[in-house]
């Protein structure tokens, strides 16, 4: 199976004034093309650090990261922008959906950076698919919780990307709700055959996927397939 | 392809922005308010100043009423005689002061007597009431009288007026006459009589100041050979030519100078209006932070995330430079209106493009400007934000220089523009960023203070109030900066009209003079002194007065000086007829500066003279130097024995040249005698008195100069505080926008304080609070650099002692902290009538 996303060497350091503070230290792992993959790990270990490195948000201190082929450090800040668009999707925590714009316009605008003429009928078909063919002209304020969620899940896969990040996708969710955006999620990635990265610290969602690493300290514990992993 | 792809791309931008404005349209109008009075000031100012300059062009012969003027202050000379006979003047003229008294009432006035004869004006009319007045006057001896002082003695045609030794009919009222305004005429009314019975008045003797005019209709004249060949010629001989095209490019540099002030106080609007888009633009931008960050984490790049908040911002500059464009046009109605008083004839309207380009341009140039430091952020901004708030990056100190370098040059060359002066628009650009600088300075200072000497013992309000002048998002700086400005505008005002004033105010004591009568001649000096003690009055100065011209200085030929263009002495002292003095002793508002004071002349010597500062200065003459004056015909040698410093500012008889006793006493010359009329109604008697004795005795009463004075002052304050309307307007603006952007901000604060328990009565408190804060601090502070400027401008330029209006203190103070604290509240109306759930819900 080809890699999709391979981390060499991942150091992250941030320095608060005379302090330095190492957040991740010596990260390797890869994730091959289509696979489904859990970072876990308690508050602090460097989850959401490493995740903004995956996906290009921000820049190590140390090591490489290659995604989609292309090792990150040689792109700058546009380029790295202009690869998400073409193919990285993202899942937030707190949805992140851009408040001024309806949820077609939310699920559109990827498709739309891209110049593609067929952005809103897109984003329509993927709004039907999550369940809210009824709800496309309403802004972020008028839906719920869940519902935010799903147009963010609709964004995600709107420009059919290769791997997709999810950052605590179920974070700020009731667990019924939660269950249901996590089945769709699951649902959506298995029809556009995504690789998936998913970060949380709830094991049962990780143990949905096909391969676990455990962080703490900003150091990996474990790296092992779902099936290996002893709950205990 | 690409270019299909690009112009999708710049769609796309365009689209973006729209979306994002939707739901902040309000916000976005607010800002866009904050220029649009500013712009309105520019455009209207611009298209007046257009207006004038087209209609000085157009009207420039009816402004003077004829093609060219020979004009001279003595009777011609035979070299300009022979001029003005070869010319073949069509219409002359004699003008005076003098005493005029109407029998009627026994009013009498100084007025200014024009004696006309030909067909004068040939371009443009004597406007009069009944309209053919003029016309008769001409064909009988009769006068037409200014409209107002007809108005103010209650006389009507028919009724008659005496001027010096005859008594002629009124014929009608004046209404305008070509080349004069309602200002010039205010000390002096116009009083038209035909030239013919001129000598009959018996007015026109020494030392009269009389003015004689030689009116020429030629439309074929070369005026530029006139200005060339026959201007230097009669400028030797004290006499002056002047074309209609001469005299509207004078005309126009003199209003060019007006306009550049009231194109100053638009500027000062429309900045005031830019420090309100700065800071709106970046709460509205550290709002919009987060979505940026989730733009760019799905692909945007830093340009287009940078791009789609500039189209907001030069939507909404554009729109407030055509909304402001439009209010300008509208306005620019009102501006002659303004200045009627100041202006020579009637200012036809009409709308010129030039003026239309620059309002527009002005408001999308200036919004973007100054709204790019915020913007600049949206740049910078990580997409990290979007995992972790509070990461953005932050905008690099070489791009903040190279902004405020922009920015800087920008309103540079835009003052320079509007001044057509380097340095007055580096003056200017300084000024502004002194005052800013200081305002900000003050504020940043004061939200030190509180934090540093914060009152820990102070009530809950006292300290939720004093905490919301400096915790994050505060508008602690642009509301000073907003209210300090328009303050101090506004009390500048007052204190500036304040020292002109009191310039021209007169001590009410018996001793100092409020009566000067002029061109008392020798032989009536007796007379005049026992008509102003049979008043009751006593005789203050008897001043003799000897007139004089330069012949040469330092041994220079005044007449060689004159075509020496390498020359830097004053063209003035080249050309003016000097009025001097002899006596043995200092005055009292006179200090000797160099040299030394010679009381009486010593025949063995050359006469040493006293001369002013500024005339040594003008002059550049210095103690010792040799000046030869000709006095009537007579040459007189003399040296510069002393530089006195003369108080100017005193409404009392001063002299640029005294000479000492013993010299001057058997030269031509007529006194001028000072008294003091204990009121208005002595002062009438005496110069009802003194017209009949002596009707060429030219009376100054120093009551009447100060009432015009100060009704002159009363119609450029006028003036003034119109255009001050434009700041004080904007700085409400932007006060408002300023208070309305953090309004979500302040209602989440409110409403979760009264989740907690806080009443609406401590809401009231702290809000009302915090506000009055601002509002005292940005008023004293406006005050207090008002108070400092004009104490400069009292020191070095009016040179006056300054004693403060109470009025700024008294009034503007409370006034604006209770209109800051007003718009304060009105901010939280809504937390306070409703549930709080109901207002969270709203503001998520």
């Amino acid at each position: 199976m080809s890699k999709i996303l391979k981390i060499h060497g991942l150091e992250k350091t941030y320095t608060s004034g005379s302090k330095e503070l190492t957040v991740l230290k010596d990260i390797n792992f890869e994730v091959g093309r289509g696979q489904t993959f859990s970072i876990i790990g308690p508050s602090g270990s460097g989850k959401t650090t490493l995740l903004g490195l995956c996906a290009g948000l921000d820049q190590p201190n140390g090591g490489t990261v290659e995604l989609c082929g292309v090792d990150l450090s040689t792109l700058n800040e546009d380029e790295r922008a202009a690869l998400r668009n073409q193919k990285v999707g993202f899942i937030f925590q707190n949805f992140q959906l851009l408040p001024t714009l309806t949820a077609l316009e939310n699920v559109s605008v990827p498709l739309e950076l891209q110049g593609n003429r067929t952005a809103a009928s897109r984003a329509a078909l993927l709004l039907e698919k999550v369940g809210l063919g009824d709800r496309m002209d309403h802004y972020p304020s008028q839906l719920s919780g869940g519902e935010q969620q799903r147009v963010a899940l609709a964004r995600a896969f709107c420009n059919q990307p290769e791997i997709l990040f999810a950052d605590e996708p179920t974070g700020n969710l009731d667990e019924e709700t939660g269950e249901k955006v996590i089945q769709l999620l699951l649902d959506l990635n298995k029809d556009a055959g995504t690789t998936l990265v998913i970060i949380s610290h709830d094991l049962d969602l990780a143990a949905r996927t096909q391969q676990i690493i455990r962080l703490k300290g900003g150091q990996i514990l474990s790296n092992q397939p779902t099936s290996t992993v002893d709950y205990e | 392809m690409n270019k299909l792809r690009t112009i999708s791309g710049v769609f796309w931008l365009f689209k973006m922005a729209w979306r994002d404005a939707r739901a902040s349209y309000t916000r976005l109008l607010l800002f866009m308010s904050s220029i649009v009075l500013g712009i309105a000031a520019v455009v209207s100012i611009q298209l007046f100043s257009e207006n004038l300059t087209n209609n000085i062009q157009r009207q420039s012969k009816a402004l003077m009423g004829a093609d060219f003027v020979i004009e001279t202050d003595q009777v011609p000379n035979e070299d300009v005689q022979k001029v003005i006979d070869s010319l073949n003047a069509d219409a002359s003229e004699v003008s005076f002061l003098s005493m005029v008294a109407f029998p009627k009432n026994n009013g009498t006035r100084l007025v200014n007597v024009r004696g006309l004869q030909g067909a004068f004006p040939f371009y443009g009319t004597i406007e009069t009431q009944p309209e053919n007045a003029y016309q008769q006057l001409m064909q009988q001896d009769a006068a037409v009288v200014d409209a107002t002082l007809l108005l103010q003695y209650q006389l009507q045609p028919g009724d008659s007026i005496k001027i010096g030794a005859i008594t002629l009919p009124i014929a009608g009222s004046v209404e305008s006459i070509p080349g004069s305004n309602a200002m010039s005429s205010s000390v002096a009314p116009t009083v038209i009589i035909p030239y013919k019975v001129v000598e009959a008045t018996q007015l026109l003797q020494y030392g009269s100041r009389k003015e004689y005019k030689y009116y020429f209709n030629q439309p074929e004249a070369d005026l530029q050979a006139l200005e060339q060949i026959i201007e230097p010629q009669l400028d030797r001989q004290d006499a002056d030519l002047d074309t209609h095209v001469s005299t509207s490019r004078r005309l126009g540099r003199r209003y060019e100078n007006v306009g550049n002030f009231l194109n100053l106080a638009a500027f000062i609007a429309l900045l005031l209006g830019c420090v309100g888009i700065a800071s709106s633009v970046n709460i509205y931008i550290k709002e919009k932070l987060a979505a940026i960050a989730v733009l760019k984490c799905i692909g945007a790049s830093r340009k287009q995330s940078f791009l789609i908040y500039l189209i907001q911002v030069a939507t909404i500059g554009l729109l407030g430079g055509i909304i402001g464009t439009a209010i300008g046009v509208a306005l620019q109605g009102i501006i002659p209106i303004a200045l009627k008083e100041f202006l020579p004839f009637n200012v036809e309207i009409g709308i010129t493009l030039q003026p239309l380009i620059t309002g527009i341009g002005l408001g999308l140039i200036i919004a973007v400007l100054f709204a790019l430091i915020p913007l600049i952020k949206t740049y910078y901004v990580s997409p990290l934000e979007v995992l972790r708030s509070g990461k953005s990056s932050k905008v690099g100190v070489g791009a903040q220089i190279s902004i405020a370098i922009i920015i800087t040059a920008v309103l540079f060359v835009f003052t320079y523009w509007l001044m057509d002066d380097q340095l007055n628009a580096l003056g200017f650009i300084l000024g502004v960023g002194f005052t800013f600088l200081i305002l900000l300075g003050s504020a940043s200072l004061m939200m030190r203070l509180i934090k540093k000497y914060f009152p820990r013992n102070g009530t809950f309000t006292l300290r939720q109030g004093l905490l919301n002048l400096y915790r994050p998002n505060n508008q602690t700086i642009v509301l000073i900066i907003a209210i300090g400005i328009g303050t101090f505008l506004i009390s500048t005002l007052y204190f500036t009209k304040d020292i002109l004033l009191s310039k021209a105010d007169l001590s009410e004591t018996k001793s100092t003079a409020n009566l000067i009568l002029l061109d008392v001649q020798p032989d009536q000096v007796n007379l005049v002194q026992e008509t102003i003690r049979s008043s009751d009055m006593p005789i203050l100065d008897n001043i003799p007065l000897v007139t004089m011209r330069l012949h040469s200085i330092n041994n220079k030929l005044v007449s060689d000086l004159r075509v020496d263009t390498t020359t830097t002495i004053r063209r003035w002292i080249l050309n003016h007829e000097f009025r001097t003095t002899y006596r043995d002793s200092l005055a009292d508002t006179e200090q000797i500066l160099q040299g030394e004071w010679v009381a009486i002349h010593n025949p063995l010597e050359t006469v040493k003279i006293s001369i002013s500062d500024n005339l040594a200065q003008d002059a550049q003459l210095t103690v010792g130097d040799p000046v030869v004056f000709n006095v009537q015909g007579v040459l007189m040698e003399t040296v510069v024995g002393s530089i006195r410093q003369v108080d100017w500012t005193n409404l009392q008889l001063n002299f640029s040249i005294v000479f000492p006793d013993g010299i001057l006493e058997n030269a031509p010359q007529f006194n001028v005698l000072t008294t003091n009329a204990a009121t208005p109604d002595q002062s009438a008697r005496m110069q009802q008195k003194m017209v009949q004795a002596v009707p060429n005795v030219t009376i100054i009463d120093l009551r009447q100069v100060y009432d015009v004075v100060e009704d002159i002052l009363n119609k450029v304050s006028w003036v003034i505080n119109f255009m001050a309307f434009f700041s004080i307007l904007t700085g409400i603006i932007v006060l408002i926008g300023s208070v309305r952007t953090s309004k979500y901000q302040r209602i989440k604060e409110s409403v979760l304080l009264r989740t907690m328990g806080a009443s609406n009565r401590q809401i009231l408190k702290i809000t009302a609070f915090e506000y009055f804060s601002l509002g005292i601090l940005g008023s004293l502070l406006g005050i207090l650099l008002a108070l400092i400027s004009s104490y400069l401008l009292a020191l070095l330029v009016f040179k006056e002692p300054f004693i403060p209006s109470i009025i700024p203190f008294a009034v503007f103070l409370p006034a604006i902290s209770i209109i800051v604290v007003i718009i304060g509240l009105s901010n939280i109306g809504n937390v306070l009538k409703s549930s709080p759930l109901e207002v969270l819900r709203k503001a998520a």
